[in-house]
């Protein structure tokens, strides 16, 4: 279609997002594409079902257990599976493990790629431009100022996930933990923390 | 293509803003762009089109507008290039012109190519990415283009999203996660990057 003759067509649209949303929403009940009734059950799991809570079991079972840590190291999606957490956006997970020498952290500088089953959908920080854009230019200045200090001496690993692998990053296991249960060290991991932005 | 969604390495932006508390969805609108969506990819209507019809909005509008505005956006596109809705309809529902992305500029590909199943490069190898800059959809950053590192991960073998969002066939090829260090990407020492890629986006490093 000629642009001249639909001026706003390719542009930004002067119509609120709301009444866009209002207008494709009913076409695609119209043509039977959308189901309402079908798909909340689907956005309920994705609002409320996942989230950090699930990647916090993973890595609190793995600071516990030392052949889970070791399975969830070599095959991260069939260990996550071990704990019931799969899915879209989780079929190929890789396990990144924090050493006293090396800091992993993600990042998706093209889109917004995200391990869903144990993560949630992601916040919008991941998704800005500036963190696509400088995370991996000047991971080190970003960490710092989002709170998370690297020491000089550890090497920071960034992981840009531009393909299938979601990554997710297992973070050190504080000091003065030792008596704590499981359910224990899963309330102490932050969602940051398994993206690789924050240090426990 | 070299598209505005192609972020990394770009210079200019200030302070990653983090929202303390933040919801899953903003506004009710959000949430709805959402099951939108999902119901249009389990329907399969957005199969090989729903991240390169986000590339193809105006970099302007992209970089201006909430992330949900682009999968609204893209859903759209797509549905209408799946034939599924017209822009006449979508402007008519809409009481004005509805606001898609840029029409599709690669050419569809006859032939999707050679699969394979090997991995062609070893643990260690040492890589370079081609320098490619095709109109369509890719999957190869612009930062790590022409660049140099070494294979650091052998992963699965899936569709390269280069052909399956243009071309009716798909081909299947090897992936990696390929290491490089600071002073190949930005010409000074700091933190390596590591960024996955399909078989076909790397060559020999002196070929």
């Amino acid at each position: 279609m000629a642009e001249s003759s639909q001026p706003h067509r390719h542009h930004s649209p002067t119509t609120p997002v709301e009444e866009r949303v209002e207008a494709l929403e009913a076409l695609l009940i119209e043509k039977g594409v959308l189901d309402p009734a079908a798909i909340d059950a689907v956005i309920e799991h994705y609002e409320h079902r996942i989230g950090p809570m699930n990647g916090a079991k993973v890595v609190a079972r793995a600071w516990s257990d030392p052949d889970y840590r070791a399975r969830l190291l070599k095959d991260g999606t069939a260990a996550i599976a071990e704990l019931g957490f799969g899915g879209p956006e989780g079929n190929h997970m890789v396990v990144l493990e924090n050493t006293p020498q090396i800091h992993n952290a993600v990042v998706c500088t093209l889109c917004s790629c995200y391990p869903w089953p144990v993560l949630g959908l992601p916040p919008n920080w991941y998704k800005s431009p500036p963190y696509r854009a400088r995370m991996v230019r000047e991971p080190r200045v970003v960490l710092a100022e989002m709170g998370c200090h690297v020491p000089a001496d550890v090497e920071i690993r960034v992981w840009d996930s531009s393909a299938e692998v979601r990554y997710l990053v297992l973070p050190e296991r504080p000091e003065g933990t030792d008596g704590h249960t499981e359910e224990d060290l899963a309330a102490l991991v932050t969602r940051d923390s398994m993206i690789g932005v924050a240090r426990l | 293509m070299d598209g505005i969604h192609d972020l990394g390495g770009v210079q200019g932006f200030g302070a990653v803003e983090v929202e303390r508390d933040e919801p899953t969805f903003h506004a009710d609108w959000e949430r709805r762009a959402f099951r939108l969506t999902m119901a249009a990819m389990m329907g399969g209507l957005l199969a090989g089109r729903f991240r390169h019809a986000i590339e193809r909005m105006d970099p302007a509008w992209y970089l201006s507008s909430p992330y949900y505005e682009h999968w609204l956006t893209a859903t759209a596109t797509g549905a209408v290039e799946a034939g599924v809705l017209s822009e006449a309809e979508l402007d008519q529902r809409l009481g004005r012109t509805f606001a898609l992305a840029r029409p599709i500029r690669a050419p569809v590909l006859a032939e999707p190519g050679t699969s394979s199943a090997r991995h062609r490069h070893g643990l260690g190898s040492a890589v370079r990415v081609r320098e490619w800059h095709p109109l369509g959809h890719t999957r190869a950053p612009r930062y790590v283009q022409g660049k140099r590192g070494t294979v650091v991960r052998l992963d699965g073998v899936f569709s390269v999203p280069d052909v399956e969002y243009h071309c009716t066939g798909r081909r299947t090829e090897p992936t990696y996660s390929v290491c490089f260090e600071a002073t190949e990407l930005w010409g000074e020492a700091g933190d390596p990057v590591h960024v996955d890629l399909w078989e076909s986006y790397l060559e020999a490093p002196d070929g």
